[in-house]
């Protein structure tokens, strides 16, 4: 018998659909990014550690991965708790609220930068409540974070809602008869199966975050060293026609995402053989 | 009926929460959604409106904003279609046959969504720049520029928007399984006549789903676009970017023209998510079984 790379199927147009796919993947993005890779190690050793030990550069990744861990982990709270009130109850302007939860992810991010940025500024709606205690929120690492919290806000409802709306109510009911409290119940039945979920939920609000660009730009002020982020050190660098450095670190933070993306998959494979049920 | 009427009776049901967490829960939830998501979108048309409708309307009289408008849908109309094909040539190949590394080829077309938009924009500044050698050749041999021009926006704006159809249909079509296409196939239809008959009349409201998104991202991309279109303008600057160009302007009349450029944005994001949530709730069973974010 002949070995096959594929299994044997009547369909037909598998050389022209798996022939296509695998070259436009590679034109738009396989090529692309390992050219930036190239790009990089073309640089001498010394520049590029000179590069990724930079104090700009050290405090624009300290201020992106730090707020992205602040602001996906914030995510995750009240993403199970928007989850939760949206499967759970029954009240008024549910189904709205429902649908709203997927703005961000429709709602260009620009757009939302220069609304926020409105909101926050210390004339503004939100703003003018901090403003009289001496507290700014736009242009400072709060800002970010509020930036942040708001583009990632629908990733960890919308990864726990499915899960929850599956639940088996009867488990709760079993926990209920055997007399454990509606705490223990939420805590030790309901929880668990829900890691999976929140995992997922938080790493991608989390990657999310840390490339995320158009929102934060407006209200972070971009003062160097305070509240540049990472992906505005490429396009400054980008200004100034340094493309390796751009490249160098565009490649330090795609491989860092890629490494947390590889981390969070496999603590995922984890979760679901300690807490999953299929 | 029955759990109400334990509820009624009771005071603690033991599989639901008591009233006044649950009144608790419901509130924090409402606080939480109108502070980050509803309060951010009225401000946009609140700011747009802040000096009276004309100011505002003035906005679409500016030929900048004219040619920004124009130039968004250009590139949403090239972008999206072949983003389309790819997506439906990628599900067919994924959902319709068994073969190693179909689980590797899934995560590589996600791998998009983990780049950020910046980076996008930087890796083809890297390779079709006109200091690079494909690029230098664009230049002198056809006398096209890529990167600061149209094209160089338009592959950013793929890049970006490259998963969103593929994902709606691979899980979708693999759920549905090849019966349908083998029967259509054994009663003696050709491939292109099982495709346009079966498999896409089968796939239609995911399609359609997935198109939505893919659109809604295309029309509003900023960072990728921002690194790679120079922005001259009325040449190379979409919507984002010229609602970046008025708000960078000081002046009382730019920030309106901003917030109204945006407002519009907004408005197109707002129709996406009607569309979207009648679509979930009208053809719940012919979208994918499980959607996760994105």
């Amino acid at each position: 018998m002949r070995l096959r790379f594929r299994e044997t199927s009547i369909i037909p147009g598998f050389r022209l659909t798996f022939g296509f796919t695998i070259f436009y993947l590679s034109l738009i993005v396989l090529i692309p990014i390992i050219g930036l890779y190239i790009k990089t190690f073309e640089l001498e050793w010394q520049r590029f550690v000179a590069i990724i030990t930079g104090p700009r550069f050290l405090a624009a990744l300290q201020l992106s991965f730090g707020a992205s861990l602040v602001a996906a982990m914030f995510n995750v709270v009240i993403g199970v708790m928007i989850a939760w009130v949206l499967v759970r109850y029954r009240f008024f302007a549910r189904r709205l609220l429902d649908a709203i939860v997927d703005l961000p992810f429709a709602l260009p991010t620009a757009v939302a930068g220069i609304a926020l940025t409105a909101l926050y500024v210390p004339e503004g709606w939100f703003g003018r409540l901090f403003s009289p205690f001496g507290i700014t929120i736009a242009y400072t690492p709060v800002g970010i974070w509020i930036a942040l919290v708001f583009i990632g806000l629908p990733f960890v409802v919308r990864t726990v809602q499915p899960v929850l709306e599956e639940f088996n109510r009867e488990v709760e009911e079993a926990a209920a008869t055997l007399g454990a409290s509606r705490r223990t119940t939420i805590v030790r039945v309901i929880l668990p199966p829900l890691i999976p979920a929140i995992l997922t939920g938080f790493a991608l609000a989390f990657a999310r975050a840390v490339g995320e660009y158009g929102s934060v730009i407006f209200i972070a002020g971009n003062i160097p060293r305070q509240t540049e982020i990472l992906p505005l050190l490429i396009v400054f660098r980008l200004e100034e026609r340094d493309y390796a450095a751009a490249a160098a670190i565009a490649a330090v933070m795609l491989t860092i995402a890629f490494v947390i993306l590889l981390l969070i998959n496999l603590l995922q494979v984890w979760s679901y053989r300690r807490f999953g049920n299929g | 009926m029955a759990d109400t009427a334990i509820a009624l009776r009771s005071v603690a049901s033991p599989v639901t929460e008591t009233r006044r967490v649950r009144a608790t829960l419901i509130t924090l939830t409402i606080v939480v959604m109108v502070l980050f998501l509803i309060a951010p979108l009225i401000a946009v048309f609140a700011q747009a409106l802040n000096l009276g409708l004309e100011p505002a309307l003035a906005t679409f009289n500016d030929p900048d904003a004219i040619a920004a408008i124009k130039l968004t849908l250009l590139v949403a109309a090239i972008a999206v279609p072949c983003n389309l094909v790819f997506g439906i040539a990628a599900a067919w190949c994924i959902a319709k046959y068994r073969f190693p590394g179909r689980a590797l080829l899934v995560s590589l077309i996600d791998l998009p969504f983990s780049v950020s938009p910046v980076v996008a924009g930087l890796v083809y500044v890297l390779l079709l720049g006109p200091f690079t050698p494909i690029g230098a050749w664009f230049l002198e041999d056809f006398g096209v520029r890529i990167i600061f021009a149209v094209p160089g926006i338009i592959l950013a704006t793929i890049f970006v928007t490259f998963p969103f159809i593929a994902r709606e249909l691979i899980p979708l079509m693999q759920d549905q399984g090849t019966g349908d296409e083998e029967a259509a196939l054994s009663l003696g239809a050709s491939g292109w006549q099982t495709f346009f008959y079966v498999t896409l009349p089968n796939v239609k409201w995911a399609l359609l789903y997935g198109v939505l998104l893919c659109n809604a991202r295309a029309m509003g991309e900023f960072g990728a676009v921002a690194v790679i279109s120079g922005k001259l303008r009325g040449e190379t600057v979409t919507m984002p970017l010229q609602i970046e160009i008025y708000y960078q302007e000081f002046r009382a009349l730019a920030q309106v023209s901003a917030f109204t450029l945006a407002a519009v944005l907004a408005c197109l994001a707002l129709v996406t998510l009607m569309i979207k949530t009648w679509l979930e709730w009208r053809y719940a069973d012919q979208l994918a079984a499980t959607r996760s974010g994105h």
